[in-house]
Protein backbone atom coordinates (compact mmCIF):
# COMPACT_ATOMS: atom_id res chain seq x y z
CA UNK A 1 0.00 0.00 0.00
CA UNK A 2 1.56 3.47 -0.75
CA UNK A 3 2.27 5.77 2.02
CA UNK A 4 0.62 8.61 1.71
CA UNK A 5 2.74 11.82 1.29
CA UNK A 6 2.10 13.80 4.96
CA UNK A 7 4.08 16.49 4.44
CA UNK A 8 2.96 20.25 4.08
CA UNK A 9 -0.63 19.20 3.31
CA UNK A 10 -2.64 20.67 6.58
CA UNK A 11 -3.16 24.20 6.23
CA UNK A 12 -2.86 26.74 3.46
CA UNK A 13 0.95 27.28 2.82
CA UNK A 14 2.36 30.35 2.32
CA UNK A 15 3.25 29.60 -1.33
CA UNK A 16 1.01 30.62 -4.40
CA UNK A 17 1.57 29.22 -7.40
CA UNK A 18 1.60 31.66 -10.46
CA UNK A 19 -1.02 29.93 -12.35
CA UNK A 20 -2.53 32.67 -14.99
CA UNK A 21 0.18 35.32 -15.75
CA UNK A 22 0.88 38.00 -13.40
CA UNK A 23 -0.63 40.57 -12.75
CA UNK A 24 -1.32 43.40 -15.59
CA UNK A 25 -3.68 44.99 -17.67
CA UNK A 26 -4.78 42.68 -20.59
CA UNK A 27 -6.63 43.32 -23.64
CA UNK A 28 -7.33 41.45 -27.12
CA UNK A 29 -3.85 39.60 -28.31
CA UNK A 30 -1.67 41.97 -25.44
CA UNK A 31 -0.59 42.30 -22.06
CA UNK A 32 1.25 45.18 -20.05
CA UNK A 33 3.04 44.38 -16.59
CA UNK A 34 6.12 45.40 -15.23
CA UNK A 35 9.17 44.48 -16.03
CA UNK A 36 10.26 43.29 -12.61
CA UNK A 37 7.33 40.96 -12.33
CA UNK A 38 8.05 39.00 -15.69
CA UNK A 39 11.77 38.74 -14.75
CA UNK A 40 10.91 37.31 -11.22
CA UNK A 41 8.64 35.11 -12.95
CA UNK A 42 10.90 33.82 -15.86
CA UNK A 43 13.62 33.40 -13.54
CA UNK A 44 11.70 31.65 -10.82
CA UNK A 45 11.20 28.90 -13.58
CA UNK A 46 14.69 28.11 -14.82
CA UNK A 47 15.98 28.08 -11.76
CA UNK A 48 19.92 26.03 -12.34
CA UNK A 49 20.63 24.61 -9.45
CA UNK A 50 24.29 23.77 -7.82
CA UNK A 51 24.58 20.59 -6.01
CA UNK A 52 27.13 21.06 -3.20
CA UNK A 53 26.54 17.50 -1.84
CA UNK A 54 28.55 16.30 0.68
CA UNK A 55 27.01 13.48 2.45
CA UNK A 56 23.51 11.48 2.91
CA UNK A 57 21.48 14.86 1.95
CA UNK A 58 23.12 14.55 -1.37
CA UNK A 59 22.11 10.71 -1.54
CA UNK A 60 18.18 12.18 -0.68
CA UNK A 61 18.58 14.82 -3.29
CA UNK A 62 19.23 12.47 -6.00
CA UNK A 63 15.66 10.79 -5.52
CA UNK A 64 14.65 14.57 -5.53
CA UNK A 65 16.31 14.59 -9.07
CA UNK A 66 14.61 11.25 -10.18
CA UNK A 67 11.25 10.33 -12.21
CA UNK A 68 9.69 9.58 -8.74
CA UNK A 69 10.26 13.57 -7.36
CA UNK A 70 11.11 14.76 -10.39
CA UNK A 71 12.61 18.35 -9.42
CA UNK A 72 12.63 19.06 -13.04
CA UNK A 73 8.92 19.66 -13.16
CA UNK A 74 9.63 23.11 -10.84
CA UNK A 75 11.73 24.36 -14.22
CA UNK A 76 15.55 22.78 -12.71
CA UNK A 77 15.57 20.53 -15.16
CA UNK A 78 19.15 21.32 -15.94
CA UNK A 79 21.78 20.97 -12.77
CA UNK A 80 24.71 22.49 -13.56
CA UNK A 81 27.99 21.73 -12.13
CA UNK A 82 29.35 25.15 -13.17
CA UNK A 83 29.27 27.78 -10.50
CA UNK A 84 29.46 30.58 -13.14
CA UNK A 85 26.58 29.20 -14.88
CA UNK A 86 24.27 28.44 -11.99
CA UNK A 87 21.51 30.38 -10.08
CA UNK A 88 20.99 28.69 -7.25
CA UNK A 89 23.46 26.93 -5.08
CA UNK A 90 22.13 23.72 -2.88
CA UNK A 91 24.51 23.35 0.29
CA UNK A 92 23.64 18.99 1.07
CA UNK A 93 25.81 17.64 3.72
CA UNK A 94 28.24 18.26 6.50
CA UNK A 95 30.39 21.25 6.07
CA UNK A 96 34.07 20.69 7.85
CA UNK A 97 36.11 23.76 8.19
CA UNK A 98 38.30 22.46 5.86
CA UNK A 99 35.90 22.63 3.53
CA UNK A 100 34.79 25.95 4.19
CA UNK A 101 36.68 28.32 1.79
CA UNK A 102 35.56 25.57 -0.69
CA UNK A 103 32.28 26.45 -0.20
CA UNK A 104 32.75 30.09 0.05
CA UNK A 105 35.12 30.06 -3.79
CA UNK A 106 32.21 28.33 -5.26
CA UNK A 107 29.71 30.96 -3.59
CA UNK A 108 32.18 33.95 -5.30
CA UNK A 109 32.44 32.05 -8.38
CA UNK A 110 28.57 32.41 -9.37
CA UNK A 111 27.20 35.46 -10.79
CA UNK A 112 24.41 37.74 -9.61
CA UNK A 113 21.69 37.19 -8.86
CA UNK A 114 22.43 33.80 -6.64
CA UNK A 115 20.84 32.18 -4.27
CA UNK A 116 21.40 29.46 -1.96
CA UNK A 117 19.86 26.44 -0.16
CA UNK A 118 21.02 25.03 3.40
CA UNK A 119 19.76 21.13 2.92
CA UNK A 120 19.58 19.32 6.48
CA UNK A 121 20.64 19.73 9.73
CA UNK A 122 24.61 19.40 9.01
CA UNK A 123 24.73 22.54 6.21
CA UNK A 124 22.01 24.84 8.47
CA UNK A 125 23.38 24.19 11.98
CA UNK A 126 26.08 21.48 12.25
CA UNK A 127 23.88 19.09 12.96
CA UNK A 128 24.91 16.14 15.61
CA UNK A 129 28.55 16.93 14.58
CA UNK A 130 28.97 19.48 17.41
CA UNK A 131 32.49 19.26 16.98
CA UNK A 132 36.01 21.09 16.42
CA UNK A 133 36.20 19.98 12.84
CA UNK A 134 32.63 20.72 11.60
CA UNK A 135 31.12 24.17 10.22
CA UNK A 136 28.62 25.08 12.66
CA UNK A 137 25.99 26.53 10.15
CA UNK A 138 27.01 27.48 6.32
CA UNK A 139 25.48 30.92 7.19
CA UNK A 140 28.80 31.50 9.09
CA UNK A 141 30.74 31.85 6.05
CA UNK A 142 27.88 32.76 3.35
CA UNK A 143 24.23 34.28 3.68
CA UNK A 144 21.65 31.49 3.02
CA UNK A 145 18.34 32.49 1.88
CA UNK A 146 16.38 28.72 2.93
CA UNK A 147 16.51 26.37 5.22
CA UNK A 148 15.49 22.73 4.72
CA UNK A 149 15.21 21.28 8.18
CA UNK A 150 15.56 17.35 8.67
CA UNK A 151 18.47 14.31 9.08
CA UNK A 152 18.33 14.07 6.30
CA UNK A 153 14.81 15.62 4.67
CA UNK A 154 12.98 13.76 2.62
CA UNK A 155 12.22 14.74 -1.16
CA UNK A 156 9.47 16.30 -0.36
CA UNK A 157 11.10 18.69 2.06
CA UNK A 158 13.63 19.64 -0.75
CA UNK A 159 10.56 20.44 -3.04
CA UNK A 160 8.74 22.50 -0.74
CA UNK A 161 12.22 24.54 0.09
CA UNK A 162 12.81 24.42 -3.77
CA UNK A 163 9.30 26.27 -3.73
CA UNK A 164 10.02 28.70 -1.37
CA UNK A 165 13.05 29.50 -3.13
CA UNK A 166 11.11 30.62 -6.22
CA UNK A 167 8.61 32.15 -4.19
CA UNK A 168 11.50 34.64 -2.96
CA UNK A 169 13.43 34.47 -6.37
CA UNK A 170 9.98 35.34 -7.83
CA UNK A 171 8.84 38.55 -5.34
CA UNK A 172 12.20 40.02 -5.45
CA UNK A 173 12.67 43.22 -6.43
CA UNK A 174 15.29 44.26 -9.52
CA UNK A 175 17.26 46.34 -7.19
CA UNK A 176 17.38 44.27 -4.30
CA UNK A 177 21.05 43.49 -5.15
CA UNK A 178 22.30 47.20 -5.64
CA UNK A 179 20.66 48.30 -2.26
CA UNK A 180 22.91 49.24 0.78
CA UNK A 181 21.18 46.46 2.90
CA UNK A 182 22.15 43.57 0.51
CA UNK A 183 25.49 45.24 0.11
CA UNK A 184 26.05 45.45 3.62
CA UNK A 185 24.51 41.93 4.25
CA UNK A 186 28.04 41.10 1.78
CA UNK A 187 30.26 43.02 3.28
CA UNK A 188 28.87 41.33 6.85
CA UNK A 189 30.31 37.92 5.45
CA UNK A 190 33.20 39.69 4.05
CA UNK A 191 32.83 39.71 0.26
CA UNK A 192 33.50 42.85 -1.30
CA UNK B 1 60.14 -15.31 19.25
CA UNK B 2 57.94 -15.38 22.26
CA UNK B 3 56.98 -12.14 24.58
CA UNK B 4 59.56 -13.55 27.45
CA UNK B 5 62.19 -13.76 24.85
CA UNK B 6 61.84 -10.24 23.66
CA UNK B 7 61.10 -8.88 27.16
CA UNK B 8 64.43 -11.10 28.39
CA UNK B 9 66.34 -9.29 25.51
CA UNK B 10 65.15 -5.85 26.41
CA UNK B 11 66.32 -5.84 29.85
CA UNK B 12 69.47 -7.50 29.12
CA UNK B 13 70.39 -5.00 27.21
CA UNK B 14 68.62 -1.71 29.04
CA UNK B 15 68.42 -3.16 32.58
CA UNK B 16 65.84 -1.11 34.72
CA UNK B 17 65.14 1.65 32.29
CA UNK B 18 62.45 -0.63 30.41
CA UNK B 19 60.02 -0.57 32.96
CA UNK B 20 55.76 -1.79 33.16
CA UNK B 21 55.45 -4.76 31.21
CA UNK B 22 52.40 -5.88 30.46
CA UNK B 23 50.34 -8.58 28.00
CA UNK B 24 46.85 -6.90 27.46
CA UNK B 25 45.60 -9.25 24.98
CA UNK B 26 48.77 -11.18 24.42
CA UNK B 27 50.27 -7.92 23.31
CA UNK B 28 53.41 -7.03 25.17
CA UNK B 29 53.61 -3.74 25.68
CA UNK B 30 56.57 -2.06 27.95
CA UNK B 31 57.37 1.96 29.09
CA UNK B 32 60.73 3.50 28.70
CA UNK B 33 62.10 7.11 29.77
CA UNK B 34 61.19 9.84 27.00
CA UNK B 35 65.11 10.54 26.07
CA UNK B 36 65.68 6.45 25.87
CA UNK B 37 63.02 6.38 22.67
CA UNK B 38 65.28 6.57 19.56
CA UNK B 39 67.66 4.00 21.50
CA UNK B 40 65.10 1.49 22.16
CA UNK B 41 63.91 1.77 18.55
CA UNK B 42 66.46 1.86 17.39
CA UNK B 43 67.76 -1.65 19.15
CA UNK B 44 64.76 -3.28 18.38
CA UNK B 45 64.90 -2.10 14.69
CA UNK B 46 68.81 -3.88 14.08
CA UNK B 47 68.78 -6.57 16.61
CA UNK B 48 69.40 -9.64 14.61
CA UNK B 49 66.38 -11.84 16.46
CA UNK B 50 63.83 -8.91 17.32
CA UNK B 51 63.72 -7.27 13.66
CA UNK B 52 61.19 -5.15 14.64
CA UNK B 53 61.27 -3.21 11.07
CA UNK B 54 57.28 -1.98 10.40
CA UNK B 55 56.18 0.96 12.28
CA UNK B 56 52.34 0.20 12.20
CA UNK B 57 50.88 3.12 14.14
CA UNK B 58 52.28 5.78 16.27
CA UNK B 59 50.13 8.28 18.10
CA UNK B 60 49.23 9.98 21.45
CA UNK B 61 47.21 9.60 24.46
CA UNK B 62 46.31 12.19 27.13
CA UNK B 63 45.89 11.20 30.89
CA UNK B 64 45.37 14.58 32.18
CA UNK B 65 45.61 12.95 36.16
CA UNK B 66 49.16 11.54 35.87
CA UNK B 67 51.03 14.63 36.83
CA UNK B 68 54.28 14.80 35.03
CA UNK B 69 53.51 12.09 33.09
CA UNK B 70 50.46 13.54 30.89
CA UNK B 71 51.33 12.73 27.36
CA UNK B 72 51.66 9.22 26.68
CA UNK B 73 53.14 8.78 23.10
CA UNK B 74 52.77 5.01 21.65
CA UNK B 75 54.57 2.95 19.08
CA UNK B 76 52.95 -0.03 17.40
CA UNK B 77 56.14 -2.06 16.28
CA UNK B 78 55.86 -5.12 14.18
CA UNK B 79 58.06 -8.14 12.91
CA UNK B 80 56.95 -9.33 9.67
CA UNK B 81 59.45 -11.89 9.56
CA UNK B 82 58.09 -13.51 12.57
CA UNK B 83 54.56 -11.66 12.89
CA UNK B 84 55.38 -10.49 16.11
CA UNK B 85 53.40 -7.23 17.66
CA UNK B 86 54.87 -5.38 20.08
CA UNK B 87 53.73 -1.58 21.60
CA UNK B 88 56.33 0.52 23.03
CA UNK B 89 55.07 3.72 25.21
CA UNK B 90 57.23 6.78 26.63
CA UNK B 91 55.39 9.53 28.53
CA UNK B 92 56.37 13.21 28.78
CA UNK B 93 55.23 15.95 31.06
CA UNK B 94 52.97 18.46 28.91
CA UNK B 95 54.53 21.32 29.89
CA UNK B 96 57.29 20.46 27.60
CA UNK B 97 56.20 17.78 25.24
CA UNK B 98 59.29 17.31 23.80
CA UNK B 99 59.80 13.93 21.92
CA UNK B 100 62.75 12.62 19.34
CA UNK B 101 61.20 12.08 16.49
CA UNK B 102 61.34 8.77 15.01
CA UNK B 103 61.34 9.95 11.43
CA UNK B 104 64.91 9.14 10.49
CA UNK B 105 64.39 5.32 11.69
CA UNK B 106 60.87 4.63 10.21
CA UNK B 107 59.82 7.00 7.29
CA UNK B 108 56.14 6.16 7.66
CA UNK B 109 56.94 8.21 11.38
CA UNK B 110 56.50 11.18 9.33
CA UNK B 111 53.29 11.78 8.67
CA UNK B 112 52.09 10.01 11.66
CA UNK B 113 54.26 12.82 14.06
CA UNK B 114 52.80 15.17 11.78
CA UNK B 115 48.97 14.35 12.62
CA UNK B 116 49.79 13.27 16.81
CA UNK B 117 51.29 17.17 16.69
CA UNK B 118 48.39 18.27 15.27
CA UNK B 119 45.72 16.68 17.89
CA UNK B 120 47.51 16.43 21.32
CA UNK B 121 50.90 19.19 20.76
CA UNK B 122 53.67 16.66 21.05
CA UNK B 123 56.73 18.32 19.67
CA UNK B 124 58.79 16.15 17.93
CA UNK B 125 62.24 17.14 18.07
CA UNK B 126 63.76 16.61 14.43
CA UNK B 127 61.47 16.23 12.44
CA UNK B 128 61.84 17.39 9.04
CA UNK B 129 58.20 19.40 8.99
CA UNK B 130 56.18 19.41 11.72
CA UNK B 131 53.28 21.16 11.14
CA UNK B 132 49.42 20.56 10.95
CA UNK B 133 48.22 17.87 8.58
CA UNK B 134 44.75 17.27 9.09
CA UNK B 135 42.83 20.54 10.68
CA UNK B 136 42.89 23.70 9.43
CA UNK B 137 46.08 25.81 9.62
CA UNK B 138 44.47 27.82 11.67
CA UNK B 139 43.47 26.32 14.42
CA UNK B 140 45.55 27.32 17.68
CA UNK B 141 44.65 24.53 20.19
CA UNK B 142 45.19 21.08 20.20
CA UNK B 143 41.88 19.52 20.16
CA UNK B 144 42.14 15.82 21.28
CA UNK B 145 43.69 17.38 24.68
CA UNK B 146 41.30 16.62 26.92
CA UNK B 147 41.18 20.47 28.67
CA UNK B 148 38.86 21.39 25.71
CA UNK B 149 35.00 21.23 26.00
CA UNK B 150 33.82 18.29 23.03
CA UNK B 151 31.67 20.85 22.09
CA UNK B 152 32.37 23.51 19.18
CA UNK B 153 32.52 27.04 20.75
CA UNK B 154 31.70 28.80 17.73
CA UNK B 155 27.74 27.38 17.78
CA UNK B 156 25.48 29.72 18.28
CA UNK B 157 21.69 28.35 17.97
CA UNK B 158 21.98 24.90 19.88
CA UNK B 159 19.86 24.24 22.38
CA UNK B 160 21.47 22.21 25.62
CA UNK B 161 18.23 20.92 26.71
CA UNK B 162 17.45 19.57 23.42
CA UNK B 163 20.47 18.29 23.14
CA UNK B 164 20.81 16.24 26.12
CA UNK B 165 23.36 18.55 27.90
Amino acid sequence: MPRPVRFNINGETDIKLVKEGPEGYMGEAFMATTLEQVVGLARSKSIWPLPFATSCCGIEFMATMGSHYDLARFGAERVGFSPRQCDLLMVMGTIAKKMAPVVKQVYLQMAEPRWVLAMGACASSGGIFDSYSVLQGIDQIIPVDVYVPGCPPRPEAVLDGFMKVQDLVHKEQLRRRHSDKYKDLMTSYGIQ
Amino acid sequence: MTNDQIKQRLQEKFGEAVSNFTEPYGMLTFEAPKDFNLKVLQFLFDDAELRFRFLTDLQAVHYPNEKGRELAVVYHLHNLTDNVRIRFKVFTAIDTPDVYSATALYSSANWMERETYDFYGVNFVGHPNLKRILNVDEMDYFPMRKEYPLEEATRVDKDDDMFGR
